[in-house]
């Protein structure tokens, strides 16, 4: 099946921005605080190669593509292959 | 585990928070005179700081905890000088009410020059409080609100520059300031201030990155509230916070001084302020 690229609702990109920038903002900021704790913490050379934690470095980056399908990808770095 | 709120809203809170609060051991609560969703006429003012001194208290004894409050016009209806001045003319009659601690939450909400204007008179009314006082009276206590997102890092400094101004006649260690997020803590603890941070949804910190602030600038002269008012906000979110900290290790002395002993220090610079800081002595 084909990801439709639907509008959400009604919404125009500009609502869409509205409603949800400050949620996204808060997110961002969290995960910047986690990645500063674990590098607080005792042991954070050792974590470094950690799948996990490399897992939210290419999240990262999938996030700055320029077309859509972001969370579908994420998703799909976190899976077993 | 016994906590103070240092900032709560409960003008906007029912019972059943008031219950709640002290089912969860808080045995006192602060609130700062803020806005109530709309502009309010003068006499509006003098009504609500009514409110706050006379029924607030009496709302939260019914659940043994004391109530403390104290008074201001709030940054976001600074806009209008002329109501201002007389909104501030009320003030010093209220600040020597029995459970006033002082005045706030003054501060900054877009940073503009009028605001800036009023922050200054409300800081200028609590310096003059010290005159009315018995001879060697310091200023007022004074708890200041910084403002939201892209607008905080900007009138922090603002804040801080106009306290500076006022030379030696402002005490910091008289001072809290609000609602500090990462870009903030530093500027208010180094000038030294006290600092409070505000778990809040979206808008302020979490119960995770304020243990994290905790952990990097020191428990010292740092309290925690929840800010809860009429908006999407909780006052169990200051609890979290201490189970968060429990949750990594951290003892019951530095929770305990975090969540009840450092409001207790600061506001206990006003005598009307009763709760003493309390010690853990394990039984002989
Ligand atoms: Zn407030």
């Amino acid at each position: 099946m084909q990801m439709s690229q639907t509008s959400p609702g009604n919404l125009t990109a500009a609502d869409v921005l509205d409603a949800y920038f400050l949620e996204a903002r808060a997110r961002l900021i969290e995960l910047a605080a986690t990645l500063d704790r674990i590098d607080r913490a005792a042991g954070s050379q050792a974590v470094q190669s950690d799948a996990r934690l490399k897992f939210i470095h290419d999240s990262l980056q999938t996030l700055q593509r320029t077309q859509p399908g972001r969370a579908k990808a994420v998703q799909e770095l976190y899976s077993l292959k | 585990m016994f906590f103070i709120d240092p900032h709560i809203h409960m003008v906007s809170r029912t019972m059943a928070d008031y219950e709640m609060l002290a089912l969860s051991g808080v045995v006192a609560v602060s609130e700062p005179a803020f806005w109530a969703g709309f502009d309010r006429s003068p006499a509006g003012f003098v009504d609500y700081f009514r409110q706050l001194t006379e029924f607030e208290p009496r709302r939260a004894a019914q659940f043994g905890i004391q109530h403390y409050s104290w008074i201001c016009l709030n940054p976001k209806e600074a806009e209008d000088l002329g109501k201002a001045r007389e909104v501030l003319a009320e003030i010093p009659k209220f600040l020597s009410c029995p459970s006033v601690l002082g005045i706030g939450e003054i501060g900054l909400n877009k940073n503009t020059p009028n605001e800036a204007k009023v922050f200054q008179q409300h800081v200028q009314i609590a310096i003059d409080a010290a005159s009315q006082g018995p001879p060697g009276s310091k200023h007022a206590l004074i708890l200041i609100h910084t403002p939201h997102l892209e607008d905080k890092l900007k009138g922090t400094r603002m804040i801080l520059e106009m306290l500076r101004d006022f030379g030696s006649a402002i005490d910091p260690a008289r001072v809290l300031i609000d609602h500090v997020e990462e870009h903030t803590i530093e500027l208010v603890k180094d000038a030294g201030y006290w600092a409070g941070m505000t778990i809040y949804p979206i808008s302020k910190a979490t119960p995770a990155r304020a243990v994290d602030m905790i952990e990097m600038y020191g428990p010292q002269r740092l309290c925690v509230n929840a800010a809860a008012d009429w908006g999407i906000s909780d006052p169990l979110n200051t609890h979290r916070t201490m189970l968060e900290a429990q949750r990594r290790g951290h003892q019951l002395p530095e929770l305990l001084q975090v969540f009840h002993n450092n409001p207790a220090e600061f506001f206990g610079q006003n005598p009307k302020f009763t709760v003493k800081p309390l010690t853990v002595q394990p039984a002989a």
